[in-house]
């Protein structure tokens, strides 16, 4: 490695020199030959002398050049080395054969294997950029090599025959060597002085070096620059960019240069840019757009069309656009595009836009989607253990002497619906906006449920937000949601008269005897119903989704049933609990009721049906809307109906929502004779009391003896 | 809305998912234009819509030069045919407080009220039930002017006032920018200021007399307030997490942006249905009111 960099100093030098003449080295250096073979030699001695020593210096000399063979670190015995001693010191050896000697080891260093000459060269250039970066350090240290060699090394000495056939290839790379030898010079400058000193003595060139670095480096007073630096700048980027006809374009280069000058650098501050949201959400909706785009064959496509479970929602758009509903077509195409992305992504049996939540920040774009058979089974399972943990928490120790315990005991928390069935028949998955991504709502309880309608709150936006009310929500905004979302379902969700029909399915006959029938399907003989009809009458309008009950359930559950099972072991609870008020079975409509039979609110009727267009009855659809819930539209145009709830998610009451009042101050203690405040009996009074004691314990004594155990018993008690 | 960019208005207001039928936009924009010309109009915009049981009120107001003169209100039941309302009153307010419910449709229908009158006669003094009768168009002027004065909003800048006293269309307005569109104090209400007098000199010292001279939406009811020490003290582990929270609790406005920042949507959470849009560096803005006619009184316990 010092070998080839001794070498390029050489060249350096020798360029450097011909910088005075004409750059006519070819024969100039041809006639010089005799001189370098003997200076050679001694150079090459010098070199391996000096070998050792600069090996000596830190680590950091040694450039970090990619391929830095592992010998270097061996020591001198490297596998090209060894002919070197041997040659000069036996014979001067022809020029060339030295030359090459020298060359080899620096060939090896860098490319590892013996190039022609002429292709030295381009190996050298694609790794001197990167050295550029780092040559600081690497560059002081070679110039005060430079300081102990400069004795030995004469001018010009190194031409033998063999640069005679250099072109122009190994030129340039003097050329940069040049460079980069008098850029470390000018570095070293005030560090170096003495040995420049020194140098200057041997040769008059060094100082038309300095004279002519020094009036490259003048700087202009126009614009600050001065040419040594753009010449470097130009050629590393030349070198960087390796254009193919650099020759041509150097003027558009040094202009490039120059003008990366006024560019702007990216460590400067920047105004942020203000829109950046806008292109956030472009973004998200472009990948809406592009989702379709897959290259597919066409039989695959026709099995997807077939299988699809998207909605039309552009269709009922159109409808509810005749009824004044609707979000406009450009939004609910991009719902549509959403919805798309929610199918293509999730196993989904059925899916339907359901509507859209209002939120204080942000709104909730809500799908109503039914999975494919079997495909939710893993959550069912999660909530049981959750359950479960719930239960074994609220199971205590009885210990004595702890602290005194609440006897309270919560009442058994009415078990959740399971999914495909009641409120939990479906699973919601809402986004706030297009093209962001869809959260599925957890299932509803039925604690939610009635504390969601003892409440009224604005959603915000953010499904993490907790809920501050009093009753105290169960759960988070996600909650609050899912369970207003129930709740709307069930009381908004219709259709017309006929267009379901009770599905006859085997093995659900149990709740049949109990004669609610949750099972419907489509019927297919479902013929229209006039859309006059529609409007004029609401019995021609059913609910479709079960009421869901003052439980917080669809289907009533017993819970004396399940504290019964819990404690047969302790009969004396048990009589315990059978004393509570019964649980009255609650009851809800069956499935498919008529919405004309909804109750009123306040001589409010619960629903309006209009026609869509007075001036074109022929062709209107039927319009209902429903006033207990602002915002819940359905239509029918006669065959097909839809469902949507555009509004805040609350219920219309004409009273002003009052807070449940805090239950009453429960009893410290029950009151008794025991801690009744009464007169203390006197001494006659007492003994009366004791005698009659004594006579009664005699008496049992004597008549049962049998039933002492029985006597502790109540003693304890 | 101004009735004459109906339909671009309608698009812009169409995320509150209420809008108008084809045939309901189409007669509008035919019979309002003849409404300007009947009662000459500088301006006519289109309030709203009010959802009766049996029918709905459409209402458009008609101004003058001076935009913040006192409106002419007129209704319609099928779009067409307009009937102007007289002006409200304090009177007509304290009235019709009393009416609760929803709007029927029927102008002429009579809520009936009962009250406890003090009636002297003679010597005696005695309470006697008193059935007040109030007719729905009585509760639609009164109400309509309520919305009027606690909601109806204007971007600043869109009106200006000229130092001979009427205020009139900013032409040169060309739409807020998109920080100041986040920002409640952009907004004005449209109606003659209440609270401008009582600021103080100090208050009043930046505002520019031609431009700010109606009371913003910064000072409504309840009041936008910053939440920092109290929420995150009592939710410490809320305070934690790293999700970006509200920086304030809400007021009684709801402002979102809405398309990717292309639109600024404010909802009055005190009258649910009225909508107010503007899109940012454009001049379209307007509101538009869609709902019940009902105020939202529960609004401190929803927040």
């Amino acid at each position: 490695m010092e070998n080839s960099t001794s070498l390029k100093q050489d060249k350096g030098n020798q360029q450097t020199g011909e910088e005075g003449r004409p750059w006519e080295e070819m024969t100039v250096a041809s006639s010089q030959d005799p001189e370098p073979t003997s200076s050679k030699t001694s150079e090459s001695e010098s070199a391996l002398e000096s070998g050792p020593q600069s090996r000596s210096s830190p680590p950091w000399s040694r450039p970090s050049r990619g391929s830095t063979p592992p010998d270097e670190g061996t020591g001198p015995g490297a596998s090209p080395r060894p002919p070197l001693p041997q040659e000069p010191s036996s014979t001067p050896p022809p020029p060339a054969l030295a030359r090459q000697v020298l060359e080899a080891p620096w060939q090896s260093d860098r490319t590892a294997s013996v190039i022609p000459e002429a292709e030295t060269p381009h190996s050298d250039h694609l790794e001197q950029p990167p050295d550029k970066g780092e040559s600081s350090p690497y560059q002081t240290c070679q110039s005060k090599r430079n300081g102990f060699q400069q004795p030995q090394q004469t001018n010009g000495r190194l031409y033998g025959p063999k640069d005679v056939s250099c072109n122009h290839a190994e030129q340039k790379k003097l050329r940069f060597d040049l460079l980069q030898e008098t850029d470390s010079n000018s570095q070293d400058d005030p560090g170096d002085a003495e040995p420049g000193a020194w140098k200057a003595a041997p040769s008059l060139t060094e100082t038309a070096i300095q004279s002519a670095k020094a009036y490259l480096l003048q700087s202009s007073s126009k614009s600050g620059l001065n040419l040594y630096d753009h010449l470097s700048n130009m050629l590393s980027k030349i070198l960087d960019e390796r254009p193919k006809n650099a020759v041509d374009i150097i003027e558009n280069i040094s202009q490039d240069v120059k003008m990366a000058h006024f560019s702007k650098k990216l460590d400067t501050l920047q105004n942020e840019n203000e829109m950046l949201p806008t292109y956030d959400i472009a973004e998200k909706q472009k990948a809406l757009f592009l989702q379709g785009n897959l290259e597919r064959a066409d039989q695959e496509l026709e099995d997807e069309i077939a299988e699809n479970s998207l909605p039309n929602v552009m269709e009922s758009a159109f409808y509810f656009d005749q009824a004044g509903v609707g979000l406009g077509t450009d939004e609910t195409y991009r719902i549509c595009l959403a919805l798309k992305q929610l199918t293509d992504t999730h196993p989904i049996q059925r899916c339907r836009f359901w509507g859209k939540i209002f939120g204080l920040e942000m709104n909730y774009i809500v799908a109503e989607v039914e999975f494919r058979e079997g495909e939710d089974e893993e959550e069912m399972e999660e909530e049981d253990v959750i359950e479960q943990r719930d239960n074994g928490d609220s199971e205590g120790e009885g210990d004595e002497d702890e602290l005194p315990r609440s006897s309270y005991k919560a009442p058994q928390a009415i078990p959740k619906e399971e999914c495909r069935t009641g409120a939990n028949k479906y699973v919601y998955f809402v986004c706030n906006e297009p093209g962001r991504p869809w959260v599925k709502l957890p299932p509803v309880t039925p604690a939610q449920i009635v504390i969601a309608r003892k409440i009224k709150k604005f959603f915000t936006g953010h499904l993490d937000h907790p809920i501050v009310s009093y009753p105290l929500f169960p759960g988070n905004e996600s909650n609050y949601l899912r369970a207003q979302i129930a709740r709307i379902s069930a009381g908004t969700h219709v259709s017309p008269l006929g267009f379901y029909q009770f599905g006859e399915e085997e093995g659900k006959e149990e709740e049949e005897v109990e004669g609610r029938r949750e099972y419907f399907e489509e019927n297919p003989d479902f013929e229209g119903i006039q859309v006059i009809d529609m409007v004029e009458s609401l019995s021609n309008w059913v609910h479709h989704v079960q009421r869901i009950l003052p439980q917080g359930r669809c289907n009533w559950f017993n819970p004396v049933q399940k504290i019964e099972e819990e404690e047969e072991e302790d009969d004396e609870e048990k009589e315990e609990e059978n004393e509570e008020p019964d649980y009255i079975e609650e009851v809800g409509p069956p499935l498919l009721t008529p919405i004309s039979e909804d109750l009123d609110i306040q001589n409010i009727p619960p629903w309006t049906t209009r026609l869509s267009s007075n001036v074109i009855p022929q062709y209107a659809i039927a319009v209902l809307r429903s006033n207990l819930w602002p915002g819940a539209y359905a239509f029918c145009n006669g065959k097909k109906f839809e469902n949507l709830y555009i509004g805040w998610g609350h219920k219309y009451s004409p009273d002003s929502y009052t807070p449940p009042v805090p239950p009453p101050v429960c009893q410290e203690y029950p009151s008794g004779p025991e801690i009744t405040e009464m007169d203390d009996p006197s001494v006659e009074e007492e003994q009366a009391f004791r005698a009659a004691q004594e006579a009664a314990v005699l008496l049992d004594e004597e008549d049962e003896d049998t039933e002492q155990d029985e006597d502790e018993e109540e003693d304890y008690d | 809305m101004d009735a004459d960019s109906l339909l671009l208005s309608l698009e812009l207001a169409s995320g509150s998912g209420q809008g108008l039928s084809p045939d309901r936009r189409a007669s509008l924009l035919t019979s309002l234009t003849l409404v300007k010309r009947d009662y000459r109009y500088d301006r006519v915009l289109f309030w709203g819509r009010i959802f009766g049981l049996v029918a709905d009120y459409y209402i458009a107001q008609g101004l003058s030069e001076d935009q913040l003169a006192p409106r002419k209100t007129l209704y319609s039941l099928n779009c067409v045919e307009w009937s102007l309302l007289p002006p409200a009153t304090e009177e007509m307010a304290a009235q019709t407080a009393v009416v609760k419910g929803r709007f029927l449709g029927d102008p002429s229908h009579e809520y009936e009220h009962t009250e406890l009158q003090t009636v002297n006669d003679g010597d005696k003094v005695f309470e006697e039930e008193v059935v007040v009768q109030i007719k729905e168009e009585t509760r639609l002027v009164s109400i309509i002017d309520q919305i009027d004065k606690e909601v109806a909003v204007v971007p600043r800048g869109v009106l200006f006032k000229t130092p001979f006293g009427p205020v009139h269309v900013n032409r040169t307005f060309e739409g807020l920018s998109l920080s100041e569109a986040k920002k409640l104090s952009s907004y004005f209400h449209f109606r003659e200021p209440v609270e401008l007098k009582n600021k103080t000199l100090l208050e009043k010292a930046d505002l520019d007399p031609s431009l700010d001279f109606l009371d913003s939406l910064e000072h409504d009811i309840p009041k936008v307030e910053p939440c920092t020490g109290a929420w995150g003290g009592c939710r410490p582990s809320r305070a934690l997490a790293p999700q970006p929270r509200p920086a304030s609790s809400p007021g009684s406005w709801s402002v979102q942006m809405e398309r990717g920042n292309a639109l600024v949507v404010l909802r009055s959470l005190l009258w649910p249905g009225l909508t107010f849009y503007h899109a940012p560096r454009t001049k379209n803005c307007g509101y538009v009111y869609m709902g019940t006619g009902e105020k939202n009184i529960d609004l401190p316990f929803m927040l």
